[in-house]
């Protein structure tokens, strides 16, 4: 696996061809609250507020926070599914070159929309009942005038088998089919024009145990097979590790850290991460050592603290923290922190690396 | 027999089936699962196992076209009679008319339940004050201003901030984890002895969750009351419960302590079920990164098919051919204090 990690600074790195396959730079993306008569901006919800990060060929980054941190949003503004408010999304497209995917047209958009693709959490609602699965599948295909005819079927086909289910199904509509065959149609839509980069919005989360295992397992069958590039995003931290390489973890529309997985889940740096871990359920019942306990609630992006959006709700917080924003700061090559204390904290990971 | 001082709840046999056009859906399909006072419960399964209609079976609840087709939910219910001694009375629920005085007295009373999602289980146009004062008031004898004193009490024992205001508040005005633990408040307003927990926090985020996974085991301190914990998530189970009780297809597969379930499963669907989760030491220690989980092959088969034999067997890797798919497995004791409904512990007990 390629996870030569870019030790440079995640804005600094810039016209270099061989950089990462896709670099977001301070995006930003804003929701108008409006109030009254003439619908005047009253004020902003900060979904995503100045993110950096990149992702490099063949690797899964994973995305994680709680929900309303602007993960999803931050997948959708990659696609451009949403306009940014600010910021730059450099992508290097196999046709287009090195591109700003935030100021594409939308016949540009169209042609970047082969090659980066997404995956949509509820098998339920991203198909549509009236189709059967050859107009499902092959609707990107037909979009894009890449195939038609006999070569769109055997594309269908083809794509079907190669996500586990029997090409004779192709006539089926989506209803005859359980939650996870139906994520499996959901793949087999994303992956028909070979796309290099996926965006995975909760793919699993929607899944029983046992079938979020198969589609797992599957998701990195593909990966090797066609060398795609994932961005993760979940909430769940386990299936997070499971996938990931690197893993971004973001609160109130801000990345707070970013790791490699086995960095960040061993030795954490940002509180919220010791937090977030400390809360996850472990399938073992030998007493646990003391959990950290969040009090309080996530920040409303519409009004957030001043200083470090966590400071209010941190166990660690001093009087810096609520005056001043912390820089997103790379500590040891590779781990970015976004805290104060950063350097002087030891935090309890969710495991321990001897 | 069971000891009558500890046992809760003994369900036996219980039947549910679902009469619908397509064919008949037995949700729940000969369960046995017995309650003890002041301990959790824990049901474990994927979906459309049966674990949620099991508990609304236990307060007459089934929607139609279900109904409780046959079997025995015994509630033992300690009543305080007069002359202040505590006696037990036996309910059989299954018997009760579910529109009936007697059930309607259980509920909220003596079961209570929390569901999934906090905003459907709330009105949203009532406070949060009126819908808890309604439980207090229906069960117990005291005034609007006492209910509404029991209420504010109550409020602050679920750790709600500011009892006196959000007391006034309406369901929107709550956060997700807020919502969960005015539902919880409502819920033990009259101080039941058996609370169902219906996945309570599958809807929040693991922070929250963790909040409401803390509540509610210092209430169980606090209150002694029983709790039935449903759920998916194993992580939540090793948590909460202390004893398990592993559905598949409207059966109870595999029930014994929760040490137990997780050190020594016995049956292949429970082990399949913790192979299938990712575990995070694995995954860190591990370097190889083509690591797979192990999934359970196939899927749940369709609620209307009627498998012969054991409803496992299509998916199982340690199936017993000719045996597996013919004759159904029944509840064997395969150590102490350990059910198993598998044919690899028939054989060895015969």
């Amino acid at each position: 696996m390629p996870v030569q990690d870019n030790q440079k600074n995640p804005s600094a790195a810039e016209s270099d061809s061989t950089g990462p396959l896709l670099e977001v730079i301070d995006l930003k993306k804003y929701f108008p609250i409006r109030r009254g008569f003439f619908k005047r901006i009253i004020g902003n919800v900060k979904a995503v507020d100045e993110v950096s990060f990149h992702v490099n060929e063949g690797e899964t980054l994973g995305l994680v926070g709680e929900s309303g941190c602007g993960k999803t949003t931050t997948g959708r503004c990659i696609l451009r599914a949403i306009d940014p408010t600010a910021g730059r999304i450099m992508y290097q497209d196999s046709v287009l070159g090195r591109i700003d995917i935030a100021r594409l047209d939308k016949e540009q958009i169209r042609i970047v929309h082969r090659s980066i693709r997404m995956i949509f959490q509820d098998p339920y609602a991203s198909l549509n009942p009236r189709m059967t699965l050859q107009e499902i599948v092959g609707a990107p295909l037909r979009a894009m005038g890449i195939a038609k005819g006999k070569d769109l079927e055997e594309i269908v086909a083809h794509m079907l088998e190669l996500v586990g289910l029997r090409p004779e199904y192709m006539r089926r509509y989506p209803h005859a089919f359980s939650g996870g065959q139906r994520q499996r149609i959901g793949l087999a839509r994303a992956l028909a024009p070979s796309p290099t980069f996926v965006v995975c919005d909760e793919p699993v989360s929607a899944l029983d145990v046992s079938v979020q295992a198969q589609i797992l397992n599957l998701l990195k069958e593909l990966q090797e097979k066609m060398g795609l590039t994932y961005l993760f995003v979940a909430h769940d931290l386990s299936v997070v590790a499971h996938i990931s390489d690197r893993v971004a973890v973001m609160y109130v529309g801000k990345i707070v850290e970013l790791a490699s997985t086995a960095e960040l889940f061993s030795n954490p740096k940002h509180p919220y991460t010791e937090a977030l871990m400390s809360a996850i359920p472990r399938p073992d019942p030998s007493p646990r050592e003391k959990r950290v306990l969040l009090t309080g609630e996530v920040a409303n992006p519409a009004n957030p603290p001043s200083g470090c959006y966590f400071h209010p709700r941190c166990m660690y917080a001093k009087e810096i923290c609520s005056a001043q924003e912390p820089a997103f700061e790379e500590i040891t090559p590779g781990h970015y922190v976004k805290c104060h204390r950063a350097r002087e904290l030891s935090l309890t990971g969710a495991v321990r690396v001897s | 027999m069971a000891d009558m001082t500890n046992t809760l709840v003994e369900i036996k046999d219980l039947h549910t089936y679902f009469y619908l056009a397509e064919g008949v859906v037995r949700a729940v399909d000969g369960v046995d699962l017995t309650l003890k006072r002041g301990r959790t419960l824990g049901v474990v399964g994927e979906s459309g196992c049966g674990k949620s209609i099991t508990s609304l079976s236990l307060l007459q609840l089934v929607p139609p076209p279900g109904r409780i087709e046959s079997g025995e939910i015994l509630f033992y219910k300690s009543v305080q009679r007069s002359n202040a001694n505590e006696t037990v009375d036996v309910v059989n629920i299954t018997a009760l008319d579910p529109k009936g005085k007697e059930i309607r007295d259980i509920r909220g009373n003596y079961i209570s339940m929390v569901f999934q999602e906090p905003m459907t289980a709330m009105i949203p146009v009532r406070t949060i004050g009126q819908q808890i004062t309604e439980t207090i008031i229906l069960h117990q004898h005291v005034s609007r201003q006492e209910a509404r004193e029991l209420a504010i009490d109550m409020l602050a024992r679920v750790k709600m901030s500011r009892p006196q205001q959000v007391v006034d508040d309406y369901p929107f005005q709550l956060s997700g984890g807020m919502r969960q633990r005015a539902v919880i408040a409502m819920a033990l307003s009259c101080q039941p002895s058996l609370l169902i927990a219906d996945e309570p926090t599958t809807a929040l985020d693991v922070t929250t969750e963790a909040q409401i996974l803390e509540l509610m085991r210092s209430l169980q301190k606090e209150f002694g009351m029983a709790i039935m914990y449903i759920t998916h998530n194993l992580g939540v189970i090793a948590e909460m419960a202390d004893e398990v009780a592993v559905m598949y297809m409207g059966k109870v597969v595999e029930q014994t302590d929760v040490k137990t379930v997780f050190l020594n499963p016995l049956h292949p669907y429970t082990r399949g079920l913790l192979a299938s989760i990712p575990q995070l030491n694995e995954t860190i220690a591990q370097t190889d990164r083509s690591r797979r989980l192990q999934a359970i092959k196939g899927m749940v088969p369709d609620p209307y098919t009627r498998l012969t034999g054991c409803p496992f067997a299509p998916r199982c890797p340690a199936v017993i051919p000719d045996l597996c798919d013919k004759v159904e497995p029944k509840n064997v004791l395969a150590e102490s204090g350990h059910f198993v409904r598998c044919h690899l512990y028939t054989e060895a007990a015969s």
